[in-house]
């Protein structure tokens, strides 16, 4: 639904707090805007919205703007928000919750860190277990930056710390099994 | 006192002495490694942010390997740590996530088994006190500040032998090592290692924020527990007219500390140097 505003027109979807909701199975109601997820997310300064506004945009059903923010993408997974909640409103989840939308809807706006995600279990699903060298090349492929790192690169392959080639599994084709299993929808509610 | 072992996959490159000094520490401790055969990658961050259910088969799997074998499992690597206990913790008790995590990975689990670090096997199952018994060249007069990162500490739901805010275990486990441990407030801040290739910059600031607050509590080095933070610390650390501060993993001070020399090649593997800091102080 649209509605008009002095700046313009803005959209709600008036179903997105309870898909959200159900996909993260946390409690947003909960929130009474106390910032301390925001005060001590050590990613805040490089978000488009903090964290606490991502929180009210669901509530109100702003589902474009939380779901193309750059927050949910920088967020760097540390689980302080989530620890130090007064009323347990399990942030991280909301955010996996949101990350997870935004990929099948694609608008992902920060378009690297989505690229590091599938780079790495694009190597999971080959081989089992990650291989970090050729993650680093394939981020490099992705996002066409193909100069940065270069020196620590290099110094890491000469201390050994780079594998030239993978470990892969005994069982690496039961691993790309389990990833087709999982990759159709869930049948409702929150994952496996 | 046998465990089934969960390396990870940072363990088999870039965190090789984490893995070296890991094994060779708990063979002196007698604490048995049994390394879960087959075992495959946690999916870590890049799991759980884009696909949960994929993020608790790739855990479910090793933890049902783990379970077939009887064993509970021991963790080096915290990232690895959070992913297999929030799977277990989620599926404990729970009998129709169970099953459906069962039929995602074609195998059974009846979510038995528990899933440890290594410090906290090695501080509270051994103990500090048996520890101190195999110190043979105290770490005298070396100033270090122990981080202990996120996944350590919190959630603290799910994994729960420390306090979330204030942790104490390596603080202890370093001291009885005979270093002189500094008391300072980035211990469980985050350093950005999951963005340390996606978002160098946040990365950047967030270990420059720490190697600044480490320094004036007046430490010469840190100690980390998690491979990722140990790579991270080490690859964005910027010069800034200081030298760069060296970073440890627990275990091999433990190995120092027992007076074994043979540590030289896994601490050559270091980015930043540490040999002239253990130098200055006859180690």
């Amino acid at each position: 639904m649209r509605y008009a505003d002095k700046k313009g027109l803005i959209e709600y979807d008036a179903s997105f707090p309870s898909e959200v909701k159900a996909a993260s199975g946390t409690s947003l109601d909960r929130c009474y805007q106390c910032l301390t997820c925001s005060l001590g997310c050590p990613s805040a300064f490089a978000m488009d919205y903090l964290p606490n506004q991502i929180l009210r945009m669901v509530q109100l059903g702003l589902k474009r703007q939380a779901l193309t923010s750059s927050t949910i993408w920088v967020c760097a997974n540390c689980e302080s928000c989530s620890t130090r909640c007064p009323n347990q409103v399990d942030i991280l989840s909301l955010m996996d919750a949101l990350r997870e939308m935004a990929l099948r809807e694609g608008v992902v706006k920060e378009t690297a860190v989505a690229a590091f995600h599938q780079a790495f279990l694009d190597n999971v699903r080959r081989w089992g277990r990650q291989h970090e060298l050729s993650l680093m090349l394939r981020l490099k492929l992705k996002t066409r930056d193909l100069f940065s790192d270069l020196d620590l690169g290099v110094r890491m392959f000469r201390k050994g710390k780079l594998k030239l080639l993978p470990q892969r599994l005994k069982e690496a084709r039961e691993m790309r099994a389990i990833f087709q299993r999982t990759e159709k929808r869930p049948t409702g509610g929150e994952g496996a | 006192m046998k465990y089934a072992y969960y390396p990870g996959c940072s363990l088999e490159a870039t965190a090789r002495e984490y893995d070296l000094s890991v094994r060779a520490v708990c063979a002196r401790l007698e604490i048995e490694l049994a390394e879960i055969p087959d075992w495959n990658c946690c999916g870590a961050s890049s799991g759980h942010n884009t696909n949960r259910r994929l993020a608790h088969a790739l855990a479910g799997r090793n933890l049902a390997l783990a379970e077939s074998l009887g064993l509970d499992i021991a963790v080096a690597c915290p990232a690895c740590y959070i992913r297999l206990r929030t799977t277990g913790h989620e599926m404990k008790d729970n009998s129709r996530k169970r099953a459906e995590l069962a039929k995602l990975i074609a195998l059974p689990y009846e979510a038995s088994g528990n899933t440890r670090h290594l410090l906290d096997i090695i501080c509270h199952d051994i103990g500090l006190e048996n520890l101190k018994k195999k110190v043979v060249k105290p770490l005298q007069g070396l100033k270090l500040a122990c981080y202990y990162g996120c996944y350590l500490v919190r959630p603290p739901e799910v994994v729960a032998f420390d306090d979330p805010e204030n942790p104490q275990t390596m603080d202890a486990l370093l001291d009885t090592l005979g270093a002189e441990v500094k008391d300072w407030s980035g211990k469980v801040d985050c350093c950005g290692g999951s963005l340390s290739l996606s978002k160098r910059d946040i990365a950047i600031k967030l270990v420059s924020e720490l190697t600044d607050m480490a320094r004036r509590a007046g430490a010469q080095a840190i100690v980390a527990a998690c491979p990722l933070c140990h790579a991270n610390l080490e690859t964005r650390q910027v010069a800034t007219g200081q030298s760069k501060l060296p970073v440890f993993y627990f275990t091999e001070l433990i190995w120092l500390a027992m007076g074994i020399t043979e540590a030289e090649s896994w601490l050559k593997k270091h980015l930043i140097s540490p040999f002239g800091l253990l130098g200055s102080h006859g180690l």
